[in-house]
């Protein structure tokens, strides 16, 4: 006697809202997943910071030798510049990924699910901002053998942590934005381009005070200046003080809301065209 | 019945024109140039950046001149205009070589075998278009850079010295690139081989002096060919025309333009023997 198999009754699946968080975490999962399944993609963004602070702490060696600077080890000063330009290119690289999506369609795919247009931002956003602390630590790792030295402990280094965040986010921003503006690779040129020169455009190489010129005139008005100086407060020997954070933190929150809001603005005229 | 077939005998047609090794290299030199011109946004770069770094560097580290090893300059943008030159060399030679690399992938150097052109024609012709190009980037940095405070001790026998030292830098790159081109045929290869030479540079004097360096970087920095040929450059410009500094300036890319060109040469007879 045969018996017929009658499928077992399914609860039926709300499709009509997937909740935030949920596609948030999916999107993000997708990102993190990707540094081991597309490393090449992703390692430049460790590599590079690794080699600039290294380099850059070696031929430049000397100037710390300049009265007033204000720490004596070379490595201490160029540390959160290169951990800034990692987690920087971290944020930028989410900005690759979607122009990568966008080119085979497989955004398009992602827009037709029911997931709330903010998970595609607050996703990826988590995804650089876990891929930033990835690349903080490995930096910092690798500079503390190099002869780093925090001066003001682990709450020096949280300021690190908090600036690479920060940076992490301003550059998901800008490249989840211009990703979306351009929809292909040209905006990748302009993601690393715009980047590079605000970071350079600081105190990146030598402090104000050592600076004569057009450089110092910019780098005041700079507010990546302020993000630089929040990063190394916790390297120099100079003391803690609300005055050398808070223009830091200011900027992290301005900028990062000014671009994240131009990557949704961004992305909602893309679902609009 | 056949019909009589005409005859008549044809006309004398002139046997295709054969070009010399001499005209077909200087085609092909022509078509690396042209191609160099016509894609600005992969020259710009190596334009522009280097400039970049040398006016922030003379911004940043004007102070830093009269540090002890410090060699006596008028300003810092003196003592980084060979720096800049040999760094504007090593992007654009990076991409004359790109240029083969596409070549390859996209079957035109195949198509360039199949002629009856030389062989070593193909791969000269892209390095004279490198060197000319590498001519024309350190010309373009000086008078770029004049305006701002640049004086250049050598005068006009320190640009020509300049000048020929970037043109043979420009060969020795271009041909090292161009091997690394022949043996894969990739152009990620060849991107990917570019690090490579940002470390060389990095770990050299091109920006700042070996005499301020310590420790490991020191060391590297002094067994570094590009650190004594940038140096020798850069004498040309802070002192004045010497032998010592034209040795250095000429010699030094000479002697690596001999092994790069033999070892692209060597790569383009593996390339031959797989086609």
């Amino acid at each position: 006697m045969s018996t017929i198999n009658t499928p077992r009754p399914t609860r039926p699946i709300n499709t009509r809202h997937t909740p935030h968080s949920a596609a948030a975490t999916g999107l993000a999962k997708r990102s993190i997943v990707n540094i081991t399944r597309l490393p090449s993609a992703f390692l430049p963004s460790v590599l590079m910071p690794v080699f600039q602070s290294i380099a850059f702490a070696g031929t430049f060696f000397a100037i710390i030798q300049i009265p007033g600077f204000p720490t004596d080890r070379s490595i201490n000063w160029f540390l959160p510049l290169g951990t800034l330009m990692g987690a920087g290119f971290a944020g930028i690289g989410i900005g690759f990924s979607t122009i990568r999506d966008l080119e085979t369609g497989f955004y398009d795919r992602i827009r037709l699910t029911p997931a709330p247009r903010a998970a595609l931002i607050t996703g990826p956003l988590a995804a650089a901002l876990i891929r930033a602390v990835l690349v903080t630590t490995i930096v910092t790792i690798v500079g503390l053998m190099f002869g780093a030295r925090p001066t003001h402990g682990p709450g020096g280094v949280l300021l690190l942590y908090t600036a690479a965040a920060g940076i992490a986010a301003a550059g998901t921003g800008w490249g989840l934005g211009l990703a979306f503006q351009f929809r292909d690779m040209r905006a990748a040129a302009i993601m690393q381009l715009t980047f590079f020169l605000l970071i350079f455009l600081t105190d990146a190489q030598a402090p104000l005070f050592i600076m004569e010129g057009w450089l110092a005139s910019v780098a005041r008005i700079n507010p990546f200046t302020n993000i630089i100086r929040l990063a190394r407060i916790g390297f120099l020997d100079a003391p803690i003080t609300w005055n050398n954070i808070w223009g830091g933190g200011v900027a992290i929150v301005a900028i990062s809301a000014l671009t994240l809001t131009f990557a949704r603005r961004s992305l909602d005229r893309l679902s609009d065209s | 019945m056949t019909s009589p077939v005409a005859t008549a005998p044809l006309a004398p047609t002139r046997a295709p024109a054969q070009t010399s090794a001499i005209g077909q290299t200087w085609a092909l030199s022509v078509r690396s140039i042209q191609s160099l011109l016509r894609q600005p946004s992969l020259v710009i770069p190596s334009l522009i950046f280097p400039l970049f770094f040398a006016a922030l560097g003379t911004s940043s580290f004007s102070r830093a001149t009269g540090l002890p090893g410090f060699p006596a300059v008028d300003s810092y943008l003196d003592f980084a205009l060979a720096g800049a030159i040999v760094q504007g060399i090593l992007f654009g030679s990076t991409t004359g070589a790109t240029a083969l690399a596409t070549d390859i992938e996209n079957g035109f150097f195949d198509r360039l075998l199949a002629s009856p052109s030389t062989r070593t024609g193909i791969i000269v012709g892209r390095m004279a278009g490198g060197m000319a190009y590498g001519a024309f980037q350190t010309l373009f940095f000086v008078l770029v850079l004049l305006p701002f405070g640049l004086s250049i001790k050598g005068g006009i026998g320190g640009v020509i010295g300049l000048v020929v030292s970037g043109t043979i830098l420009a060969l020795a790159i271009g041909a090292l690139m161009s091997s690394m081109a022949l043996l894969t045929g990739s152009t990620e290869a060849v991107q990917g081989a570019f690090p490579l030479l940002f470390i060389a540079l990095f770990f050299s004097s091109a920006f700042f002096p070996r005499e301020t360096m310590s420790g490991i970087y020191g060391t590297l920095a002094d067994f570094n060919p590009v650190s004594h040929l940038v140096e020798g450059m850069r004498d040309l410009v802070i002192e004045g025309v010497s032998a010592s500094a034209l040795t250095r300036a000429i010699l030094i890319p000479a002697a690596l333009a001999v092994v790069s060109i033999a070892l692209s040469l060597r790569a383009l007879r593996h390339r031959l023997g797989a086609s």
